[in-house]
Order: C-alpha cells, then sequence, then structure tokens
C-alpha cells in the first residue's frame, strides 16, 4: 500500500472539502424536513375539511415580499462572487444589501400579520398560517444574525480570496431560508388560488 | 535517538496536544469524543435504570387482580416515563455513546468532524433528561403515554404541566440528537483512515450511518407535532381540535413518521453491533458483507413508508391500509437477509463462546420471536383483533429489549475492555446472560398469549378471575429476574474496573482498527494515521482469513500544529486535506445552559426570562464562532 504523503495535502479546505459545508448542508436538509412536515400538515387538515382556506391570503404585501426576499439571494450570490475575486469592499456591501432587504421582508411580513382578519387562537387555519409563516419568519430572522455574523468578520478584515468559508456556508443556509419561502408562498397563497 | 526513544518523544508531542487538562475546568471543557462517549454511556445507563425501577413499580401493581399498590394516576405517569425514558433517554443515548467512544478508533481517526458539537450533544442530552424529570420533581408528570395522543394531551384534559415539561422536553433533546447525527456522518464521510473506501468499514458504521440519515428526515415530523402541541396547550391554538378545523389524526400521523423510522434508529446501530461482534467470535469475516450493508440502508429507507401500520385501528380507508401493511410485511426482507447472514457466519465459522457471543446468541432468538409477532401485527385482521393489547407490549419489547438491550450488553462485555483497559469476569458473564435471557422471557412470552385472551395495555388494574392471574404473576416474576441480571451487569463492571485482569490491545483476537492501539486508548488514539486496505487491518497476517497490506505503524503524525486530523473523499478514503480542529471548550456548556434557562422559562411561561435565555444563547453562538482561542481551551 502506498504510504500517504502529508506534504501533498493542503492545510484547511474548501467547498465539499471543508466539515463546516457539510455541517450545513446536513442541517439544511433536517430544516427543509421540518418545513416539509409542517406543509404535510397544512395539506392533510386542508383534505379533511372542504372550507379550507377560510379565506384566501392577499398578496399586495407577499407578492413584493416575495421578490424582495429572492433578489436578496442575489445580492448574497454577488457578495460571495466579489469575495472570490478578492473585493473585501464589495462582499460587505453586498452583505449589508442582503441584511436591508431581508430586515425589510421580516418588517413587512409584520405589517401584514397586523391586517390580518384571524389569529393563530381563531380557528386551525390560523395557527396553521401563523406558525408556517412565522417559522419562516424566524429562520429568515436567524439567517440575518447568521449574516451579521458574516459581515461582522468581514470587517474585522478575516476574509480574502483564498479564505471565506464562512461565506460560503452562511450563503448555502440563506439561499436555503429563500428557497423555503417558495414553497411556503406556493402551498399558502397560490395553491388555495388554484385548487 | 534510538527507533524506540524517538517513539516515545513521538507519542509524548501528542499526548500534550491532545490530552484534556486536569481538574474541574478541563473535564467540563472536554471535548474528547471518547470522554464524551463515556458520559452517554454512563448517563444513559442510569436512565435505563430508572426506567426499570418504574417498570418493576407497575409490575408490583399488575401481579393480581384488583391491587392497590399504586394509584390509577400514578400508574399512568409512569408507563408514560417509563417509554420516555427508555425510548428517548436510554435506547438511542447509549447508541450515541458506542458511537462517539468507537467511530473515531474504528475508522482510525483522532477526533469526531465537529468536537465541541459533540460535547453539545451530550450537555443537551443530560440536561434535557434532567428538564423532562423535573416534572416528576414537581409531582406532575406526562400521563397520555410516551405517543400522547391527542385530545388526551390538550389543556382541557391534561391541565397540568406535565404535557408542557413532554413537549418542551423532547424538542429539546432533538437537538441533541440532530446535532449528533450530523456530526456521525460527516465524520463518516470526511474522516476515515486513509484507504478505508465505504465498502471497507466495519459494519456497525452502516447501521449508524444508516441511523444517522433517518434521524435527519424522522426527527423533524415530531418536532413539529411537539411544537404544535405545545403551541395548543400554550396559545389556545386548534392543531388537533377537530372542533375548529384541526384533527388529532394530524398529530398520530407527525408522530408515526417520525415513530416508525425511530425504531430503526435505535436497532440498526445495535444490529450493526452484532454483525461486527459475531465475526470476531466466529474467527471469520461476515458473510454477505454486501447484502448485509444493502439490507441496513433499505430497512432505514423503508422504514419511512410504514408509518400507518401503528394506525390501522383509526378509520383510515381501505386502500391506505392494504398498501401500508404490505409496505410493513416488506420490511422482512431485509431484516430476513441480515438474519441468515449471521446464521451463515455462525456456520462457516468456527465459534468461540464467550460472554458478548451469548448475548448475540441471544439476540439473534429474540430477534426471531419479535419479528415473527411483528409480521403478525403488520397483518390488517390481526392487528384490528389485538391492537392495544398486551400483544403489542410483548411485541415491542421483543424488538426494543431483544434488539437493543441485548446487543448492548453484549457490547458492553465486548468493548468495555478497550474503554477501560480491564476485562470483566467471563464466569460472571455467564450467570448474567443466562439470568437476563430466562428473565426476559419469562417477563415477555406470557405477555403474547394475555394480549390473546383481550387484557387491554395501560389499565392499572384488572378484576381477578379474568383468567390473567396466574400468568400477571409470572410476568411480575420475569420481570424481576430480569432485573437481577442488570444488577449483575452492574457487579461485573464495577468489580473489573478493580480487579479485572488487564485486557491488553486485543483480548479477543478481534481484527478492526480499535483493537490496534493500547486499551484504554491514549488522547491521540493512534500514534501514526493508519493507511487502510482491507475490512479487517489486523487479521491480514492471520491464516487466509483477510487479505490486503493494511500500514498500521507507518503513516502521518501530525504531531506540530494543535488538534489536526486527515480529511479523506467520500467514497474511496483518499487523502485531500490535513484539517485543523478546535481543542477544548466551555462554549458548549455554556450555551447548553443558556438553552436550558430558555426551556425551563418556556415551560413556565416566563417570557422576559426566556428573551433572555434566548440572547445568551445567542452570545455564546457567537463566541464560539468567533475565532481565536475558546475559554477553557489549554494555554
Amino acid at each position: 500500500m502506498t504510504q500517504v504523503v502529508t506534504r501533498t495535502l493542503s492545510r484547511g479546505a474548501r467547498g465539499s472539502q471543508s466539515f463546516g459545508w457539510w455541517g450545513m448542508v446536513l442541517l439544511v436538509m433536517t430544516e427543509s424536513a421540518f418545513f416539509a412536515s409542517l406543509l404535510f400538515g397544512y395539506f392533510l387538515l386542508r383534505s379533511m375539511h372542504p372550507d379550507w382556506p377560510p379565506e384566501i391570503p392577499s398578496l399586495h404585501i407577499a407578492g413584493p415580499n416575495t421578490v424582495l426576499l429572492l433578489t436578496s439571494s442575489l445580492t448574497f450570490w454577488l457578495g460571495e462572487r466579489s469575495i472570490r475575486a478578492g473585493h473585501a469592499g464589495r462582499l460587505e456591501l453586498w452583505l449589508a444589501a442582503t441584511l436591508l432587504l431581508g430586515a425589510t421582508f421580516l418588517t413587512l411580513q409584520g405589517v401584514e400579520y397586523s391586517h390580518q382578519s384571524f389569529t393563530p387562537a381563531t380557528h386551525a387555519y390560523g395557527s396553521m398560517f401563523f406558525t408556517v409563516t412565522g417559522f419562516h419568519g424566524a429562520h429568515v430572522f436567524i439567517g440575518l444574525l447568521m449574516n451579521g455574523f458574516v459581515l461582522a468578520r468581514a470587517l474585522a478584515g478575516h476574509f480574502s480570496a483564498d479564505e471565506h468559508e464562512p461565506v460560503r456556508i452562511a450563503g448555502l443556509y440563506w439561499h436555503f431560508v429563500d428557497a423555503v419561502w417558495i414553497a411556503v408562498f406556493s402551498s399558502l397563497y397560490l395553491f388555495p388560488r388554484l385548487f | 535517538m534510538s527507533a524506540t526513544a524517538a517513539e516515545a518523544a513521538r507519542a509524548s508531542r501528542l499526548a500534550a496536544i491532545w490530552e484534556t487538562r486536569p481538574g474541574v475546568v478541563g473535564a467540563l471543557a472536554s471535548v474528547d469524543h471518547k470522554d464524551v462517549g463515556k458520559r452517554y454511556l454512563v448517563t444513559a445507563f442510569v436512565f435505563l435504570v430508572v426506567g426499570g425501577i418504574e417498570a418493576l413499580l407497575m409490575r408490583i401493581q399488575l401481579a393480581h387482580g384488583g391491587a392497590s399498590t399504586l394509584s390509577p394516576e400514578l400508574y399512568d405517569e409512569l408507563f408514560t416515563m417509563h417509554g420516555v425514558t427508555m425510548i428517548f433517554l436510554y435506547a438511542s443515548p447509549i447508541l450515541s455513546g458506542f458511537a462517539n467512544y468507537l467511530w473515531p478508533i474504528l475508522i482510525g481517526t483522532r477526533d469526531m468532524a465537529f468536537p465541541r458539537m459533540n460535547a453539545l450533544s451530550y450537555w443537551i442530552f443530560l440536561f434535557a433528561g434532567i428538564f423532562i424529570y423535573t416534572s416528576m420533581a414537581i409531582g406532575d408528570m406526562p400521563d397520555a403515554g410516551w405517543f400522547a395522543y391527542a385530545p388526551l394531551t390538550g389543556k382541557a384534559f391534561s391541565p397540568g404541566p406535565g404535557l408542557d415539561f413532554y413537549a418542551l422536553g423532547l424538542l429539546f433533546l432533538g437537538i441533541s440528537t440532530s446535532v449528533g447525527a450530523v456530526n456521525f456522518i460527516v465524520t463518516l464521510f470526511k474522516m476515515r483512515a486513509p484507504g478505508m473506501s465505504l465498502n471497507r468499514m466495519p459494519i456497525l458504521v452502516w447501521g449508524t450511518l444508516t441511523a444517522s440519515f433517518s434521524i435527519i428526515y424522522a426527527l423533524p415530523p415530531l418536532s413539529v407535532a411537539l411544537v404544535m402541541l405545545w403551541f395548543d396547550r400554550q396559545f389556545g391554538m386548534h392543531f388537533f381540535d377537530s372542533s375548529a378545523g384541526g384533527s388529532p389524526l394530524l398529530w398520530q400521523h407527525l408522530f408515526w413518521i417520525f415513530g416508525h423510522p425511530w425504531v430503526y434508529i435505535i436497532v440498526l446501530p445495535a444490529m450493526g453491533m452484532v454483525s461486527d461482534i459475531i465475526p470476531t467470535f466466529c474467527r471469520r469475516p461476515l458473510v454477505g458483507y454486501t447484502y448485509v450493508a444493502f439490507a441496513t440502508v433499505s430497512t432505514g429507507i423503508i422504514g419511512f413508508g410504514v408509518w400507518v401500520h401503528h394506525m390501522f385501528a383509526t378509520g383510515l380507508p381501505q386502500l391506505s391500509l392494504s398498501f401500508f401493511s404490505a409496505a410493513s410485511l416488506v420490511i422482512a426482507i431485509p431484516s430476513g437477509i441480515s438474519f441468515f447472514a449471521w446464521i451463515a457466519t455462525i456456520w462457516y465459522g468456527r465459534p468461540v463462546f464467550k460472554t458478548p457471543f451469548l448475548f448475540m446468541l441471544g439476540f439473534i432468538v429474540l430477534f426471531a420471536i419479535g419479528g415473527v409477532s411483528g409480521v403478525m401485527t403488520g397483518l390488517l385482521p390481526f392487528d384490528w383483533q389485538l391492537t392495544d393489547t398486551y400483544f403489542v407490549v410483548a411485541h415491542l419489547h421483543y424488538v426494543l429489549i431483544g434488539i437493543n438491550v441485548f446487543p448492548v450488553v453484549g457490547a458492553l462485555y465486548y468493548w468495555l475492555p478497550k474503554i477501560t483497559g480491564r476485562m470483566l469476569s467471563e464466569r460472571l458473564g455467564r450467570w448474567n446472560f443466562w439470568v437476563m435471557f430466562i428473565g426476559f422471557n419469562v417477563a415477555f412470552f406470557p405477555m403474547h398469549w394475555l394480549g390473546i385472551l383481550g387484557m387491554p395495555r395501560r389499565i392499572f388494574t384488572y378484576p381477578a378471575g379474568l383468567g390473567w392471574d396466574a400468568s400477571n404473576m409470572v410476568v411480575t416474576a420475569g420481570a424481576f429476574v430480569f432485573a437481577v441480571g442488570i444488577l449483575l451487569l452492574s457487579i461485573n463492571i464495577a468489580w473489573s474496573l478493580r480487579n479485572g485482569v488487564p485486557a491488553g490491545p486485543n483480548p479477543w483476537d478481534a481484527g478492526t482498527l480499535e483493537w490496534s492501539i493500547p486499551s484504554p486508548p491514549p488522547p491521540y488514539n493512534f500514534e501514526v494515521i493508519p493507511t487502510v486496505d482491507s475490512r479487517h487491518p489486523l487479521w491480514e497476517n492471520g491464516p487466509g482469513i483477510a487479505e490486503g497490506e493494511s500500514d498500521l505503524t507507518e503513516g502521518p503524525v501530525l504531531d506540530e500544529d494543535g488538534h489536526e486530523v486527515i480529511g479523506t473523499s467520500v467514497l474511496d478514503g483518499a487523502p485531500e486535506t490535513i484539517q485543523h480542529m478546535p481543542g477544548d471548550s466551555l462554549w458548549p456548556l455554556y450555551l447548553t445552559l443558556s438553552l436550558t434557562l430558555l426551556f425551563y422559562s418556556l415551560v413556565s411561561a416566563h417570557w422576559p426570562l426566556a428573551v433572555s435565555g434566548a440572547g445568551l444563547a445567542l452570545v455564546c453562538l457567537v463566541g464560539w464562532h468567533w475565532p481565536g482561542r475558546d475559554p477553557g481551551e489549554e494555554g
């Protein structure tokens, strides 16, 4: 058996070589199962009750909000691209833009909540609506904290073209949060309009 | 310097890098996978004893009809706590204990992929266990059974805090389980010794890998169900309230989508241990390694498609019942493959009947009985006849004790010498086995016919004269004999710590990597990272047992720059990187304490305190991930 020569091995790791990347991929998998279970509950109750939903949620805020959140994925990706080219300053700007978009999304969601005609305690649909969107909102909030942390590290000068694994890993989570919104939005807002 | 002096210097350099600091702070900060593994084993064993005492109390109450040792309320609380304790606080954590201790030394590395997460998963397990048992201390335990069906669990029928402890405690514990599963998967994918391709892994690893992936997908439905339960109870929501558009069936679906895979989560790693231990005592490799590996993985996957067989009696459409009945029967195929692989290994081998092997044989017998009663209850008409009777209690205990406890005790006899460096008494071990095996069958076999005679489960007493009395007395006697078996095990372990014969590196002449290093292993596990060329690196020099040229004496040392490990590729185990691992840290403990504060505030609905708990947890996470020295790390 040929012997392992340590000289030829790189120190530190990127992408699928790094443990952290794998850890985040698995976290995203288990979080996806969490949202799948919530939506399973939504569709199961719907299949049992013909008058579900009692009213179809409005797109006035949720529609533009969807655009905001998807744009924030784009800004994050642009930031990641900047640091790959070694532009730490641009990374900081794009991260700040991502934070702003995410925070706006949450604020608008709060406005939407305040206009709802029902509360979580009104009926099972209300419980489901607020729990699903609330958990998504909580994930956006955690994503924002994560992005803020990455921004702080960027400002502390920790990242370069070669070393920016935390940016990639936080990006996985942020894109996941946006992708889940598409599933939530389709199920809660679009699906009742179609069927 | 001579060769041996150079080696000694190398060993002391490695020890200085990997050793945990002495003293209390060092122990609290330790992220050594061996410390974490030992803590898991001890804590889970304590929960086994606690859950066992709860069972004995119930058996005293049921020994004859019309007894009044326990009140009905206390009886309900005890069977709930017994189930929760055994399923969540013993069966899974004990396997995590083995996996934590053994994985790095089975696959030839020095640590887990996320050492601090590893410490975190232990601390959360401990504090979640204490959290759940707080309900006992305040005298209001959950009392709706371990699967806690709605609407009994609603505020209207269960006004006390017991079920809040259940819902939040299991959510809390879920963090530990999920973190552990992620850690196992990444460790296995990226840290195997150079040359250990997927088809050269010890079969135990396949079991824990499958279980870990099952956890990734099975635990979220439970978490969702628990969140809904707590929301219903705390905030007056209506998930399980059919008068307001909810449904109690929603709980049952979510719970069993989790619950059935969970059965495989707590048996597949144990079956993996069996597949690793049997070959050692038969002096030959496992027959059909590839088939057993496939059977393990496919059991895990099919296990996700059978949950409705727990709900046959809920009035679902006939078509879906038939589908789930068929899917449940399919599970018998992969189980049968593993079963015959074990038989064939024994058949073609030269068995040496030591204590661990006796437990494996006992396991095979109980697995057959529990498997057959499982196929029986998988059949719709049969299940309708016997659901919620003692037949089901018999079946599930044959499965859980037969496939989890027996392999676990055998594995303790097998691997404790590696962990403590001392052999257990063989003579006491044989007594231990026969007492447990006979006690178990006396306790649980009569439950089959008690069920057929119509005795329902979860009743605190029954009128005398229904023909159940004699069998129940026998069951109670058997339960106490079984408990004596566990006592003998404890005595044997305690005795061996002082008086056991020193084990040496390889007391069983086994073939896998963990037996190539001293017992107990040094902090750095392997002095050089081994290079693996076969499934049984230690059997390559034997007479034709294994082929290959593994190298256990020459290879990377990595003794220059802190905690370093080799990162390898997922499929082939080709070396790719050298990765720097974090050292000891107090952040996992701090984070756990913050979360503990959070969960106690939630259960008492003290919102400002909950916010501060969450805030503290956030501070811990920032401190944890910000680069720099960790609190508790050696200077």
